[in-house]
């Protein structure tokens, strides 16, 4: 009997589905995705762009690609969208249950295990490609997570749709000895060389500084891209009392209720079963 | 039953391509390497050839059909030299007219589903100022004022494109190519660490010898969890 994993009795069916009742299989959302992580003198930082995209269709401008592992683990992510909410949020939980029950603050590598462990019981075919990065009682930690399972541990890393583009900008920016602005201002270029050159990243750029017993998260630091040129002046709230009233009526919602001897002797009937 | 008698897949192939335009003139860089699959078997082969005085051609895919398109292009410069001797035409064909003569062989070929597996940038200066643009395999024909083929599209133009001002020196766009081949060779498997640099002037063209390019490799010495 086959224990876990991916359960493969429908396969045929939708093999069938597809070829002779010329079924339209629903497209994944995906994170077209720039994500890319950097290390150093203090920290990490993490950033992302903020398209989701569904086939050539922007399915949401401005999602959340940066995920809280822990207070001080968090983890980027590409691919489709469910695969990298969902894994994150469960090895989240896995490492709060793992930290209760240690007692210790948790570490980076743990939540790296408990990824490529998860991610290769799955063979790849759970599309989740991942940026690790955070700062734990051993130090600050980068890594990188591929569908199949594999890591890389390394000072910069870059994912996603838009990786190369943003590599090219960490290749001729990166410099061991960068402090906190420099390499917020690296990772920043990076997304943004992302964002302007791939097609399936775009939006804003979100930006995770993670230093010892420290998190900063700047969500949407720049939104120069997403700036609409022409936009409705007045807003869609509406002061109260701006609507005129015509006619009022209030009606009681609840009869009285009255308890009846017919009732009382029911419920004894039930209790002596 | 008949024989294919047409290009399958590219066999000897050259990567990236770049060209960035600046104050006087333009800049094209390649790396001198033709690959056999992923054996680095030709080590010094010229991606970078001059048409005419003032035009240079740079090729990305199969070696063999840009050697083709040097010796169609070099051909009709004859014929174009003979009928300007003979007083039936101006002058020597211009860069943009190379430029589009070509996209017109690679359409032709490509419809009739045997292609020169190429995308060539064509580069040069006419009348004062300089055009430069590539043609695809597929007879696609572009013009602009940074350029990339091959990995490069990937790698090179996102860092042009932010670096590039118009009339930009001649340092500078120097220093912009250096930047992108350096890019390339980390992560482009199929290159090698040898350039050549055609510059082209009103003056004419100038094709270097190859160079190499200083890399840098600290991040060896980084070590996981030190602060």
């Amino acid at each position: 009997m086959q224990k876990g994993g991916f359960n493969f009795d429908l396969y045929q069916r939708n093999v069938e589905l597809i070829e002779k009742n010329n079924y339209k299989v629903p497209k994944t959302t995906k994170t077209g995705t720039t994500i890319v992580g950097v290390v150093f003198s203090d920290g990490v930082v993490l950033g992302a762009d903020t398209r989701a995209t569904s086939g050539p269709i922007v399915a949401d401008p401005n999602c959340e690609k940066i995920h809280r592992i822990s207070d001080y683990i968090w983890c980027a992510g590409a691919g489709t969208a469910a695969d990298t909410e969902n894994t994150t949020g469960m090895i989240s939980l896995q490492l709060e249950l793992l930290s209760l029950s240690t007692g210790r603050s948790p570490r980076v590598r743990t939540a790296l295990t408990l990824l490529k462990n998860f991610l290769f019981r799955y063979h790849g075919y759970i599309s989740a490609a991942l940026v690790l990065g955070g700062v734990d009682f051993t130090g600050p930690h980068l890594h990188m997570i591929h569908p199949h399972g594999s890591t890389s541990t390394l000072p910069y890393i870059s994912m996603g749709s838009g990786s190369l583009a943003a590599m090219a900008v960490l290749e001729t920016g990166y410099n061991s000895k960068m402090g906190e602005e420099d390499a917020k201002s690296l990772v920043h270029q990076a997304i943004l060389s992302g964002i302007l050159n791939d097609l399936g990243s775009g939006g804003n750029v979100d930006l995770c500084v993670i230093k010892h017993k420290s998190m900063e998260f700047f969500r949407n630091i720049d939104t120069t891209n997403s700036k609409r040129k022409f936009r409705k002046k007045l807003p869609y709230m509406f002061k109260s009392g701006s609507t005129k009233i015509l006619e009022k009526q209030i009606k009681e919602k609840m009869e009285k209720m009255e308890i009846v001897n017919e009732k009382e002797s029911q419920i004894e009937e039930l209790e002596e079963l | 039953m008949q024989p294919k008698k047409k290009t399958l897949r590219p066999i000897v192939t050259g990567s990236s391509v770049l060209g960035i335009k600046y104050k006087d003139g333009v800049i094209l860089a390649s790396d001198t390497l033709g690959s056999y699959g992923s054996l680095a078997r030709f080590r010094d082969i010229r991606r970078i050839v001059p048409i005419t005085k003032h035009t240079v051609i740079g090729g990305t895919g199969e070696f063999s059909d840009f050697q083709e398109i040097t010796k169609i292009l070099r051909q009709k410069i004859i014929e174009n030299q003979e009928l300007v001797e003979s007083g039936k035409e101006e002058d020597e064909l211009l860069p943009s007219e190379i430029h589009s003569y070509l996209s017109r062989v690679l359409y032709g070929r490509r419809n009739k589903f045997n292609p020169l597996w190429n995308d060539v940038v064509v580069a040069g200066f006419e009348k004062g100022k300089v055009h430069m643009g590539t043609v695809d395999l597929w007879g696609s024909y572009f013009e602009d004022d940074i350029i990339a083929t091959g990995y490069g599209t990937y790698f090179a133009l996102p860092l042009m494109r932010k670096a590039y001002k118009k009339d930009m020196e001649r340092d500078k766009a120097l220093e912009v190519l250096r930047d992108c081949l350096t890019v390339l060779f980390y992560r482009d498997c199929r290159t090698i660490n040898r350039y050549v640099f055609a510059e082209i002037t009103k003056e004419g063209v100038n094709i270097t010898d190859p160079v190499e390019i200083e890399t840098k490799w600290e991040i060896a010495d980084w070590q996981e969890g030190k602060l």
